[in-house]
């Protein structure tokens, strides 16, 4: 039996309520057994302060900061830069409690020699986990070195004070951190209460401090993983099949062998690869044995015209993440709609790359893996080696915008360094290899029904029909690679990720205040693709089906969309960001409304628990060509404590323009053999000519709460206040992803267009 | 004395003809009408008229690229000058929103503006004229209900004395044979439906079939093959020159996807005209195809051998090169390393991994110059969907025009195996000279 | 051997002559900047400049390029001493991954060096080759804005009649 990712149905639970409390258990359990997406699970934070982050599984103070003799400070975080400007707004957390320049800092980024276990650098979570760690180890930290200091100079504590890594004491003498620092010090646990700097008092927290890392990325600097070139360091490529599903039946390995520079044809049942000296050799090698191989067999995928239909068949297991529809019977007009999307890519830039060096030592891989730890766990387990004999180093790599093919590259330069002892074997995915081997993230289907009442909802049901939204590695099993070798392992039965955070039920709550209503996830374990996380993961979907549905029942009602929001919204932050957003987009102004223009809005608070996004937009619509094009875009966010303004509004305009993009554009080709999107070619996606003109971030800082996920809330509201302006634009509601030309040229239709007045 | 009269005679006979040729090329103008109301037009009529337009290429001419649905501007280069496709919205007074029925039939029909000047023949009512009254009624409704642009058309620039229009009915008397469609009523019906479109509707003659000096179709050439755009629109006769002959399935699908994997994709001129043919229903594509394969015809047994052959060695996996030279499949001797570092990685069966044709396969290496291969590394091939990544990107800049040079002979001798073009250099520095003065693409 | 004059330093290269200058640049010379992206000429990541004009490296076989001028983005400026391009893009934090980001900043350079006072929309049209993934447009348009300002700058009112000292406009 093959053990590719489609032929999951023999493991599927079976479908019913009856299987509800054992998918729940079996998910508990398994979480126990492996780290799954959030590895840590955001509690709401009610309590401003203290919120230990990631202080919880890693409670020692020098697992994070470190001070040696001569002053220098070392900060270590489990997180990976991915592009997001992490490292920058760790050192400015790090810093401002230390009392440290930022340029005097260093910082250690995910490591499985040298930094903690911080589970996956996703979710938004890396300032609520190791954000939130360093800011009180960094404050505590502080404190230590500072009552050592007190005691040496025989001067109370409250007198002292620090700046530039240094203690100074009121009569002028001071001491540098490296003088005070024991040995001892630092292999404390954390305090529960940490002497954080006054808010008002901060110097580095809450600047638009630069980027650490972009002097390096714009002047050539050896940047990424795949910027890197060890001594002695080889080439390597993978031959993927024609289609997931076929199997190597043959190939003449030695012809491909006897090629000049070619080190090394390695064939390990249907997974093959090869090793020359040099890269593009290596890359003309790897063609000559795809041309020599013979495969057999294909996938069996279904009809990508009807995935919306095959997604609604497949068996799932059915969890009412709320039900309150106990409570009365309403009274009202009843609406319904539904809203698919398909399946989606990452679609990284710069392929997958990953360097990988095996001593008899051990080995050692160099990763743009978003998990370092459950990476080494995986690579473990597929070469039946000690963990500790394996070390995952993180690297840059090219925005991965969730699990890309990061992971999958690593396991085959792993595998092709097990063949070339003693030599670092480099492996860049090629383009297609990219665009067709993947995970995506997954097809969804929601439908939504409400009942209104005299301009209220009254009733709300959600149905949201997804597979899981991570297959990341911790097993064996989740490694491409795998599924191909000689003694191939299966991938792991997907689990349901919890609430509150979500999978494919990512906020499939509203904020909303509704008095009654039910959210039901429908999770599927058979995936005909092969799927994982992807940006937001299902918070997309459901945000987008959401806020369009409130456009939808606020045109019903008579009122104005955001008014109506508000209506429904007791969260006093989400109403600031709501009427932000709306006030610097200039909402109620009166408008000229011209054939052909719309706008709309969109809100949601990531996952209920992270960052407050709110995106107003324009649009212009061609009614001819049937091509949308986002003109411009206010968008409020409330990020909590903003570390770096500069950075969040980074991230917001970044998440608008990919949201975007998504929304407009995005659907990953296949045929029932295998995946037709191979290039930007099969696989468009937003380009300068479909820029909008300006994009406004307005940030709301709060100094002093929590720090709440940032990078992932602005794909729902983005994607659903385009639909909410191509709907005010044309009359036409759009409900299938992507709204791309074709489809907004056929919904329209060549009827004459709408005379707005 | 006896010379001034003959000159006075022959002065009053000139002014006499000249008169009565005015009198003959004179059209009174139509009363405007007032803008119809959208719902005038049933939204079956719409539809169909949508899809009538969009197999008459109405915006290859009227629609500036990236601008607003048929108001015109587009500049279309012609040996005579420079004509702007017209605005055909519906705008009242820069469009035809003034236009009653009868004006649009008559512009359709007889190439007679509402004010009743003559139209030029790039507007092709050499064609349209066989149009049924039903499709023109169709195509009206859908460009009345167009989304109204106001934007004056630009001036003509054409080359003396073209200007005067009035000229433009001698060069009816010669050419212009008004009429409906006829059908051929030995053919089947789809082959009849197929004729219609593409000769009435899809004007295909246009690009397909040689002009003679007047700039009008040569009715013994038809389909014979000409030019567009500065590209050559290759014989759709016998004299197709793809390595592969096509058949109707083939057409069918180039037609409507713009891409065949033994032909290629659709480039230049063509390109927009398969995005077209993407909006309309698959059988008017269908019997488009059916037709065309019918005026190619069966192609003779060793050609179609010879396609066979090549199709074969493709399937096989193998770079399918026809060659007398150096390049033979298998690697032992070494092709043009320009050729092998900037095409081969697309190209070549063996090592490409997208859908690139064979250049084997090529029209463009088969054709009489070098024209439509120069165009392609010159512009590059562009998408299907405008924001698609490019088919093929752009060597200008990468490559100097002696390696241009060098590469499109190579291709030529050594893959196609066809005897060298003449002049390559020669025809490289016309299209450039054609680039400078405007006509060519831009960057994007 | 092939010799290839890059950023106006000579190299003699001992690869096919086939190979796309991309894998050269980044393999043989040491030059990271330009990135693999796709290999089909389609995204942009390997711009660089030939003879003053913007090419994708990946499909630019070096044997085309005897005698011509190559320019990448190490020879804009180093990162003790940035060129105007480059500071305009670490002035306008234009980077999220920054993967795309050398190609861009090399195709709105050869844009500004033919075109210094390039419109936006001039700078929309040529950079709509070039891929980006994380969102960066609108910071990628700033930052190239900012760097034709910092050219013009440099330049001086008398612009053309004497060679500009920061090795970018020319």
């Amino acid at each position: 039996m093959s053990p590719l990712p489609h032929v999951v149905s023999r493991r599927s639970v079976v479908a019913g309520t009856g299987a509800l409390v054992l998918s729940f258990a079996l998910s508990r359990h398994a979480f126990a057994q492996q780290p799954q997406e959030p590895q840590n699970v955001g509690e709401e934070p009610r309590k401003p302060i203290p919120q230990p982050g990631s202080l919880k599984s890693a409670p020692r103070l020098d697992a994070w900061i470190r001070v040696d003799a001569d002053g220098r400070v070392t900060v270590f975080t489990g997180k990976a830069e991915l592009g997001q400007g992490i490292k920058t707004a760790l050192l400015q957390i790090a810093a401002e409690q230390l009392d440290v320049p930022v340029g005097a800092l260093t910082l250690v980024t995910a490591d499985t020699a040298r930094t903690a276990n911080e589970g996956y650098t996703a979710g938004s979570h890396s300032m609520q986990d190791s954000g939130t760690a360093i800011l009180h180890a960094s404050a505590q930290v502080r404190a230590l070195l500072v009552a050592a200091a007190a005691q040496r100079l025989g001067v109370p504590a409250e007198q002292l004070r620090t700046g530039d890594g240094r203690i100074s004491a009121p009569d002028g003498r001071s001491l540098g951190y490296g003088e005070v620092v024991t040995a001892e010090m630092l292999q404390a646990d954390a305090a529960p209460q940490s002497p954080l700097k006054d808010p008002a008092r901060r110097t580095v927290m809450g600047r638009p401090v630069r980027r650490v890392d972009i002097p390096a990325k714009v002047t050539g600097g050896e940047a990424y993983v795949q910027d890197m070139r060890l001594d002695g360091m080889v080439h390597g490529r993978i031959v993927r099949p024609p289609s997931p599903g076929a199997r190597l039946r043959d190939v003449d390995a030695a012809a491909v062998e006897r090629l000049p520079g070619v080190l090394e044809v390695v064939r390990n049942g249907s997974f093959l690869g090869v090793v020359a000296e040099r890269e593009w050799p290596c890359i003309q090698a790897m063609r000559r044995l795809a041309a020599l191989a013979q495969w057999e067999g294909h996938s069996d995928f279904p009809d990508a015209a009807t995935i919306d239909q095959t997604v609604l068949k497949l068996p799932s297991q059915n969890t009412d993440i709320l039900n309150t529809q106990h409570m009365g019977t309403p009274q009202g007009r009843r609406f319904e709609a539904s809203f698919t999307r398909p399946y989606q890519m990452h679609g990284s830039i710069g392929p997958s790359c990953a360097i990988a060096h095996a001593t008899a030592e051990g080995l050692t891989v160099w990763t743009h893996s978003q998990g370092v730890y459950p990476l080494r766990g995986a690579l473990a387990e597929m070469l039946q080696l000690a963990p500790d004999k394996i070390r995952c180093v993180h690297v840059e790599g090219s925005g991965c915008y969730g699990h890309n093919g990061a992971d999958d590259v690593a396991a085959d330069a792993a595998l092709l360094a097990l063949a070339v002892p003693n030599r670092p074997v480099r492996v860049q995915w090629m383009r297609e290899d990219e665009h067709r081997y993947e995970p995506y993230g997954p097809a969804m289907v929601a439908k939504l029904s409400a009942v209104l009442d005299q301009g209220r909802i009254v009733d709300w049901t959600h149905d949201v029909w997804s597979n899981t939204h991570s297959t990341r590695p911790g097993a064996a099993g989740n490694l491409l690679a795998a599924l191909y070798l000689q003694r191939p392992f299966m991938p792991p039965p997907p689990v349901p990720l919890p609430q509150p955070e979500g999978g494919g039920d990512r906020n499939a709550i509203p904020l909303y205040k509704l008095p009654r209503g039910r959210v039901t996830h429908h999770f599927i374990p058979d995936m005909p693709l092969r799927v994982s996380a992807l940006r937001s993961l299902g918070a997309y979907v459901n945000v987008f089906a959401i806020e369009t549905f409130m456009d939808e029942l606020a045109a019903a009602a008579g009122i104005d969309p955001v008014t109506f929001r508000l209506n429904h919204l007791e969260d006093s932050r989400g109403r600031d960001v709501i009427t932000t957003a709306a006030e610097k987009f200039g909402w109620s102004r009166p408008r000229d409304k011209r054939p052909g223009t719309g706008r709309g809005f969109g809100f949601a608070r990531y996952k209920n628990l992270g960052a407050y996004t709110a995106v107003a937009l324009d649009v212009t619509v061609d009614r001819d060509s049937g091509a949308v094009r986002v003109t411009r875009v206010v968008a409020a966010v409330d990020s909590g404590d903003a570390v770096n303004p500069d950075g969040i509004r980074n991230q917001i305009e970044g998440a608008i323009l990919q949201s975007t993009s998504w929304t407009l554009y995005e659907a990953v080709g296949f045929d029932r053999e295998t995946i037709t999107s191979r290039s930007w070619a099969d696989y468009p996606i937003l380009r300068f000519d479909g820029v909008p003109d300006p994009v406004e971030v307005h940030i709301l800082d709060r100094p002093g709460q929590p720090f709440l996920g940032t990078g992932e809330s602005g794909q729902g509201p983005t994607g659903a206040a385009i639909a909410n302006a191509v709907a005010d634009a044309t009359g036409v509601r759009l409900r299938d992803l992507p709204l791309n030309r074709e489809r907004v040229r056929t919904a329209l239709g060549p009827a004459p267009a709408a005379r707005a007045g | 004395m006896r010379f001034l009269k003959v000159l006075f005679v022959l002065v009053l006979c000139g002014g006499l003809l000249f008169g009565g040729f005015l009198v003959y090329a004179h059209h009174a103008p139509i009363e405007t009408a007032a803008p119809p109301a959208a719902d005038t037009f049933d939204a079956a009529t719409i539809a169909r008229g949508a899809e009538l337009a969009a197999m008459g290429n109405c915006n290859s001419c009227h629609t500036v690229e990236g601008g607003p649905a048929l108001a015109g501007g587009r500049a279309l280069e012609t040996p005579f000058g420079t004509i702007h496709g017209s605005n055909i919205t519906p705008d009242a007074d820069t469009g035809i929103g003034r236009w009653s029925k009868a004006a649009f039939s008559r512009a359709m029909r007889e190439g007679v503006d509402r004010d009743g000047n003559h139209l030029y023949p790039a507007f092709p009512y050499d064609h349209f004229t066989k149009l049924s009254d039903e499709d023109v009624d169709a195509l009206y409704a859908y460009v009345m209900t167009r989304t109204p642009v106001r934007a004056p058309t630009p001036e003509n620039d054409l080359v003396f004395p073209l200007g005067f229009r009035p000229l433009l009915a001698g060069w009816k008397l010669l050419f212009f044979r008004p009429g409906r469609f006829a059908p051929d009523n030995v053919a089947r019906d789809e082959t009849n439906h197929g004729a219609y479109l593409v000769e009435a509707l899809a004007h295909c003659g246009a690009c397909h079939t040689p002009r003679n000096t007047l700039g009008a179709e040569e009715r013994s050439a038809h389909f014979a093959g000409g030019t567009s755009d500065g590209w050559i629109a290759p014989a759709l006769d016998h004299k197709n020159p793809a390595p592969v002959p096509w058949t109707q399935e083939s057409l069918a699908r180039y037609l409507r996807s713009g891409f065949d994997r033994h032909h290629g994709a659709a480039s230049g001129p063509m390109i927009e005209v398969a995005r077209n043919l993407s909006r309309v229903p698959e059988q008017d594509v269908a019997a488009m195809a059916r037709y065309v394969a019918s005026v190619m015809g069966e192609p003779a047994p060793e050609r179609a051998e010879k396609g066979r052959a090549l199709v074969a060695t493709l399937e096989s996996g193998r770079t399918p090169v026809q060659t007398t030279g150096s390049s033979a499949p298998g690697g032992s001797a070494v092709p043009d390393p320009i050729y092998a570092g900037a095409c081969g990685g697309c190209h070549d069966a063996e090592r490409g991994a997208i859908d690139a044709l064979p250049l084997s396969l090529a029209t463009a290496a088969r054709l009489e110059s070098p024209q439509n291969l120069l165009h392609a590394v010159l512009e590059g091939v562009h998408p299907r969907n405008p924001k698609a990544a490019a088919l093929m990107p752009s060597f200008d800049g990468a490559l100097t025009d002696e390696q241009i040079a060098r590469l499109a002979d190579y291709v030529r001798t050594e893959i196609a195996g066809e005897p060298a073009w003449r002049d390559v250099a020669g025809t490289l520095a016309k299209i450039r000279k054609g680039a400078a003065s405007g006509s060519g693409e831009s960057t994007k | 051997m092939i010799t290839l004059t890059v950023n106006g330093r000579s190299h003699e290269v001992d690869a096919d002559p086939a190979t796309p200058l991309l894998y050269v640049l980044r393999d043989d010379l040491g030059l990271h900047a330009a990135k693999y992206g796709c290999g089909f000429g389609q995204c942009g990541a390997c711009t660089v400049m030939v003879d003053g004009r913007a090419v994708f490296s990946c499909v630019t076989p070096i044997a085309a390029l005897p005698g011509r001028q190559i320019k990448t983005v190490e020879g804009l400026g180093t990162i003790e001493d940035p060129g105007p391009m480059q500071r305009g893009f670490i002035e306008a934090q234009a980077a999220q991954c920054g993967y795309c980001i050398p190609g861009m900043m090399m195709r709105a350079q050869a844009l500004l060096e033919q075109n210094p006072a390039a419109s936006e929309q001039d700078i929309r049209d040529h950079l709509a080759l070039n891929l980006c993934r994380c969102g960066t447009h609108m910071r990628i348009l700033d930052a190239v804005k900012r760097a034709a300002a910092l050219m013009r700058s440099a330049r001086g009112p008398d612009a053309g009649t004497t060679v500009a000292t920061d090795g970018a406009a020319r």
